[in-house]
């Protein structure tokens, strides 16, 4: 148990944040460019005139900077350092972790 | 069926195809921290608690729930919000409160293995085999969904919808085990809602906001206002007394139906063992709590939206309210099960659209990725390294976990075909949780806090407990009990419940109960309170105690209750 107990601290170092964070992020730069675009006539009736790509795409940008952002604010930190050079996140997170105590932020 | 060919076009099989590539990327990037099987088959334990809260909540944002709930919405309205605040929040809140410190201090990896450590192999054996085979027909259930979906959608054949959907499942969780299941259970998450929450805000902005929704329902000349209200909900609980209907909410489906699925699930309760401390995987479901209340307002409230503003599934409703279903499905070629994919082509512009499709496709699959992940667990732990091959090293679980997963993706398929030929899958499934769920709670329950109870009174009660399930079902299906709507489940799960109560009690009496010594960690009374602390971690503050937390979210269900009521 204990040689495992070391070990899943680098499997936390893959930082979730960061996925949600740029996938949202992709899908909201997607939908305001679609947005801005314009709907056709008949994509206006069905929202009712409402542009939904634009305010959507908007939405899921400001979500996926508050996902990134956080994971920059508070980091993974990972105990073994030899282990965190391997691990694999975005390159946002590398900045805060790989040293430091045990304890990882949330 | 008819189908129901949603106008995709290339910003939406792009934003489709991103997502894709997401959810084989994380499979690929989780295998990276798999060396064991601790690691494969429970994340090791070190997940933190708001990444297994959001996942323990993914893992039942399957299929069943998304399209069931909102089918029940656009059918009865408002008394569908019963499923989350009565049949899932106090639930959640007492598996994290009262049950989650046996799971997790007595460092069993399965809920059957507690089974084991608690009453023996009896039980063990019982539990285990029924939980596995339960997740592969669940799995194929889910599955059976998905390829419906698809084959609607975009038309292709069910078998090959079937094939890719389950290689996709396959590939991820080989690759990164619990981890990439619960990482795309996360990711998932934000995608349904990103997808839902336009869906609903736009349909109800073409209804004419909350009022137009309020008004036009209760002029649908059918069941009208009483939509609105969630209590008393009789057209939901089948029952015409309108006190019989609360009592029958409240205990049937709040009680057993719910308690029996949230805390004895192990694909639920895997979620919160995959966390790093007692103290995170208390707050797993207690964290998943708060989100799960506010599921409904995204999934219920589109049905009903769609049932008015779909002139396709209203005039469904007209007429299966007097000609019954399977005539008004013949006529309109739709059903309340499509009423989600109905109010998306009505209301969602191209862009969106790709999302919503991604959302629920990463729903089903996700459904089905848990019932595959907490199958392959047991299977592995359970089954083959308790009875059939005993005492290898660890690195040979670790590729029994992969061969049963394997297996499991392989058998899901052929009972994704045997599910086609159900019709009402809500019931079905309502059915095999009644079975096995709620005696597993009553025997759970009082192993838990009574030390006598006997080893034999564990497995005794389980069978008599499930058997008596089975025949109140079967009298139900041939009509020597009369109970329309849930009435049936509802009452074969009680009966399960108190039958295996009384038994265990009965058993108990005539046989010795195991060694106190033997108790610590399982059972309250010989556990030192000092066991459900973590140790080396200081008192956490007070917004990250299990029973504050849990008392917040029970004060917010009892208001949402009352405004809706």
């Amino acid at each position: 148990m204990s040689r495992s107990n070391e070990l899943t601290k680098t499997a936390g170092a893959f930082d979730i944040r960061n996925v949600i964070g740029v996938l949202l992020g992709i899908f909201g730069i997607i939908l305001t460019i679609a947005g801005i675009i314009g709907l056709s006539p008949d994509e206006a009736e069905r929202t009712g005139g409402i542009d939904a790509n634009l305010w959507t795409g908007i939405g899921l940008v400001v979500a996926a900077l508050v996902f990134l952002v956080w994971a920059r604010l508070r980091p993974i930190r990972i105990v073994d350092d030899a282990a965190a050079s391997g691990s694999v996140g975005s390159s946002g997170s590398g900045s805060g972790s790989g040293s430091g105590s045990g304890a990882e932020a949330d | 069926m008819e189908d129901i060919r949603l106008d995709a076009q290339w910003v939406d099989y792009l934003l489709i195809a991103i997502y894709f590539a997401f959810v084989l990327g994380i499979g690929w990037f989780a295998k990276r921290g798999i060396s064991s099987s601790i690691e494969f088959l429970l994340s090791g334990r070190s997940l933190p608690a708001w990444v297994t809260g959001l996942a323990f909540v993914s893992a039942n944002l399957g299929a069943v729930e998304i399209m069931g709930m909102s089918a029940t919405g656009a059918q009865y309205g408002m008394p569908t919000m019963h499923y989350f605040w009565i049949g899932a929040i106090p639930a959640m809140l007492f598996l994290g409160v009262v049950m989650m410190p046996f799971y997790y201090g007595s460092k069993v990896r399965s809920v059957p293995e507690f089974m084991r450590k608690r009453f023996g192999t009896g039980a063990h054996l019982v539990n285990a085999l029924s939980f596995a085979i339960a997740q592969i027909l669940i799995a194929g259930v889910n599955l059976f969904l998905l390829g419906t979906i698809v084959n609607r959608l975009l038309g292709w054949p069910l078998w090959v919808a079937l094939i890719v959907a389950a290689a996709i499942v396959l590939s991820y969780i080989t690759l990164g085990g619990l981890s990439a299941a619960i990482y795309n259970e996360v990711l998932q998450f934000f995608v349904i809602v990103a997808a839902l929450l336009p869906l609903t805000l736009i349909g109800l902005h073409r209804v004419g906001g909350w009022d137009g929704l309020v008004e036009r329902v209760s002029g649908d000349g059918m069941l009208g206002a009483e939509q609105l209200n969630s209590w008393p909900g009789q057209q939901l609980s089948g029952f015409d007394n309108p006190v019989l209907s609360v009592v029958g909410i409240v205990f049937g489906l709040g009680f057993v139906l719910s308690f029996g699925y949230w805390t004895t699930n192990f694909v639920e309760v895997q979620r919160a063992m995959a966390s790093k401390s007692i103290n995170a995987a208390r707050l797993t479901p207690i964290i998943g709590a708060f989100p799960k209340m506010f599921i409904p307002f995204i999934v219920v409230i589109p049905g009903m939206i769609a049932a008015v503003l779909v002139s396709q599934l209203s005039e469904f409703k007209q007429i299966s309210s007097t000609a019954g279903e399977a005539a008004a499905q013949a006529q309109t070629g739709v059903n309340y099960n499509d009423a989600l994919l109905l109010l998306m082509r009505e209301v969602l512009p191209n862009g969106l659209l790709g999302i919503a499709i991604a959302g629920l496709l990463a729903a089903f699959m996700a459904g089905m990725a848990a019932n595959i992940s907490a199958f392959n667990t047991v299977f592995s732990y359970d089954l083959w390294q308790q009875y059939v091959v005993k005492d290898r090293p660890d690195d040979y679980y670790l590729k029994v976990g992969r061969f049963a997963t394997v297996g499991a993706c392989i058998v899901a398929i052929f009972t994704a075909l045997i599910a086609g030929n159900f019709s009402n899958l809500m019931d079905y499934l309502q059915t095999l949780f009644g079975f096995f769920n709620a005696p597993l709670f009553a025997t759970f329950i009082l192993g838990m806090f009574w030390k006598r109870m006997s080893a034999t009174a564990g497995w005794v009660g389980l069978v008599g407990g499930t058997l008596s399930a089975v025949i109140v079902f079967i009298l139900a299906e041939t009509g020597v009990l009369d109970l329309p709507g849930q009435g049936a489940a509802f009452l074969a799960a009680s009966t399960a419940f108190v039958v295996d109560i009384v038994l265990s009690v009965i058993v108990t009496f005539m046989t010795t109960p195991k060694p106190a010594a033997e108790l610590r960690g399982l059972v309250y009374s010989e556990t030192p309170k000092t066991d459900f602390d973590d140790p080396n971690e200081p008192k956490p503050p007070i917004w990250k105690r299990p029973a504050p937390v849990a008392g917040v979210a029970l004060i917010m269900v009892i208001i949402l209750n009352v405004v809706f009521s």
